[in-house]
């Protein structure tokens, strides 16, 4: 039965419906898969054998019985970043501050994906809060990069991704605030989709920055990401960004070709930050697009050299307010014996925050601050104007916007950790799809001799995550980049983990 | 240039603790971040409007009718408080 952990969700999907196997069966076989490869992969925070196996014969039950009808989610397992609340399961957001916080309700997506049939197998690592690159900010351990255990598997969703990537699910979910779900993506080798903000709905989601904040899948390939999407995505009145349109149907749109699509590629994303290796394979791959049917023409984001700069004022300014409600009050970590109120809210955040997140709240307190607020916060949402209106004249001539999804292939543990600047710096394609709050999607697009995926980065207009779905599919069909095999080298190279430093 | 003050009065607003090392070396960080974030002052901003929501515009502000709904019973809505007193949250003595 191991083999089943390969398998699509189309392909689980239709092997239940032929009754080949049961949910249970399905159930089983990702268990053993994360049994056997988390203690290197390190992708899960917690994951609930027994809840799995009852909720998984439950369901094969109810399908037997006819209680249940089979939609496309329906047994197949799925993994939640641990920052997307789960009634009754522990979540911590990575943070020692939330270690005990067991969440009385369920995210709006949580519920979407049980109503859909889905089995929630585990919650998995992510930077604490969602706060880095890397996924060496969680406070329990480091994931590692499947591909290579001694490099990082990107982040803030790095659980998620690697999760998929080492086939101990089909599918998860991460959140992207500057790119949490496209880099790990391209890091781990799989698809990762940041949809508009407002089309998934964030209530739930443990806040970072709530104008950046949104939730996506990822997946083997590019039209079980869709089939996840369809399942989360839509109006929810607990959201009052959530936004009220219709959401079309991506498993059409996946299978539409690609002529007349008219592709743009960003001048300044060429540039001497990105690496060669990358480069040459974002190129290749934009090749292909044409032989495709896509017109190809080189267009202009003015602004990018502003991106970094106006992410890093903003989200920082937006997280030191979300996070004043960690007060050691009503949930959360409070510090032993306090001298008094306002000693408690200090020791508490102090020991329960880990380093990033205490920088990236001084960080937002100072540029809100007053006086220092017009120079900051204020010129950086101007900024973000200019941003945004670079992608708007972009897309009056063309439909999407393709380039790389990161500067570089997956660095290795530790390599950045000393130097918060240049992890940010990491960030520069990423960013600017979050303060324009376009949807992007990364699909890989070349293994390279090393080994190591590259992704290919899509964006397109407001909503358009249909069209970037049916790309991103081409793309992966023409490149025969479904679910690319591991190497051995990446999982099963233990000699490597001895060298590893780790947080735990 | 931030300042080893500015910073203690920064940690003191966001309700967190540094030690005297700490602080030292989180100054010279805050310097090197700020020193990146000086070259937006190059960006072309006048007369430009400031974003606070990307889709604005799009999504609208809603508005729901005024109904008291059900909420969380007050035993759940207290499971996860660290200290807890009656179904009441417990905090250190506030008034003297």
């Amino acid at each position: 039965m191991r083999e089943l952990s390969r398998f699509s969700i189309r392909q689980l999907h239709n092997g239940l419906k032929r009754r080949e196997f049961s949910v249970r069966e399905i159930a089983s076989a990702f268990l053993t898969r994360i049994e056997e490869t988390d203690s290197r992969v390190r992708a899960f925070i917690t994951v609930q054998p027994e809840q799995v196996v009852k909720h998984a014969e439950d369901l094969d039950r109810k399908l037997s019985s006819g209680e249940l009808g089979m939609g496309f989610l329906t047994g197949i397992p799925l993994a939640l970043k641990d920052n997307l609340v789960t009634q009754g399961t522990r979540t911590t957001a990575g943070s020692r501050i939330l270690e005990n916080y067991v969440p009385p309700y369920d995210a709006t997506v949580t519920k979407r994906l049980r109503d859909a049939g889905a089995l929630v197998i585990g919650k998995t690592n992510c930077d604490e809060f969602a706060m880095g690159s890397s996924t060496e900010n969680s406070a329990y351990f480091s994931t590692r990069n499947p591909w290579d255990v001694s490099r990082v598997p990107g982040g803030s969703s790095g659980g998620s991704a690697a999760a998929v990537s080492s086939c101990q699910v089909p599918a998860a979910l991460g959140s992207d605030t500057g790119g949490s779900i496209r880099q790990p993506a391209a890091f781990c080798g799989v698809v990762g989709l940041k949809p508009t903000y407002g089309r998934v709905s964030r209530y739930g989601l443990i806040a970072f920055a709530s104008s950046l904040d949104q939730i996506g899948p990822f997946a083997g390939n590019v039209a079980d990401a869709a089939m996840v999407l369809q399942a989360i995505a839509g109006h929810d009145s607990s959201d009052s960004t959530s936004a009220a349109r219709p959401v079309d149907n991506y498993l059409v749109e996946v299978g539409r070709d690609l002529k007349g699509v008219r592709l743009g590629i960003p001048k300044e994303w060429f540039g001497s930050g990105l690496d060669r290796t990358v480069e040459s394979a974002v190129r290749a791959a934009i090749g292909r697009l044409e032989k495709l049917g896509c017109s190809v023409v080189e267009v202009s984001l003015p602004n990018t050299e502003y991106a970094i700069s106006t992410y890093y004022i903003i989200a920082p300014a937006e997280a030191s307010s979300n996070l004043a409600r960690y007060d050691a009050v009503k949930y959360g970590y409070r510090s032993p014996n306090p001298k008094d109120l306002e000693d408690m809210y200090k020791r508490s955040r102090s020991e329960g925050f880990g380093a990033e997140v205490k920088r990236r709240i001084m960080i937002g307190t100072y540029v809100l601050s007053s006086g220092y607020y017009d120079a900051y916060f204020l010129r950086a949402s101007k900024v973000r104007t200019l941003i945004a209106q670079d992608y708007a004249n972009a897309f009056e001539t063309v439909d999407a916007l393709v380039g790389p999804t990161t500067p570089s292939l997956p660095f290795k543990l530790g390599e950045k950790t000393e130097d918060p600047l240049e992890m940010y710096l990491s960030d520069v394609y990423t960013v600017t799809a979050n303060l324009a709050g376009i949807p992007a999607i990364s699909v890989p697009c070349a293994i390279t001799d090393e080994k190591l995926p590259v992704g290919l980065q899509i964006l397109g207009r407001h909503f358009q995550e249909g069209l970037l779905l049916r790309i991103g599919h081409a793309l992966e069909q023409d490149l025969g980049l479904e679910r690319p095999v591991l190497p051995a080298k990446g999982l099963k190279d233990l000699k490597d983990l001895k060298d590893l430093k780790d947080n735990e | 240039m931030v300042t080893l003050d500015d910073v203690k009065k920064i940690a003191d607003l966001s309700k967190l603790s540094y030690t005297p090392d700490e602080i030292e070396r989180f100054v010279q960080q805050f310097q090197e971040i700020l020193r990146y974030f000086q070259h937006l002052d190059t960006a072309p901003t006048e007369g430009v409007n400031p974003t606070y929501h990307a889709l604005e515009g799009v999504i609208g502000t809603p508005f729901r009718p005024d109904e008291t709904k059900p909420s969380l019973p007050r035993r759940e809505a207290v499971a996860n408080a660290p200290r807890e007193m009656e179904s009441q949250f417990r905090v250190p003595k506030v008034i003297e």
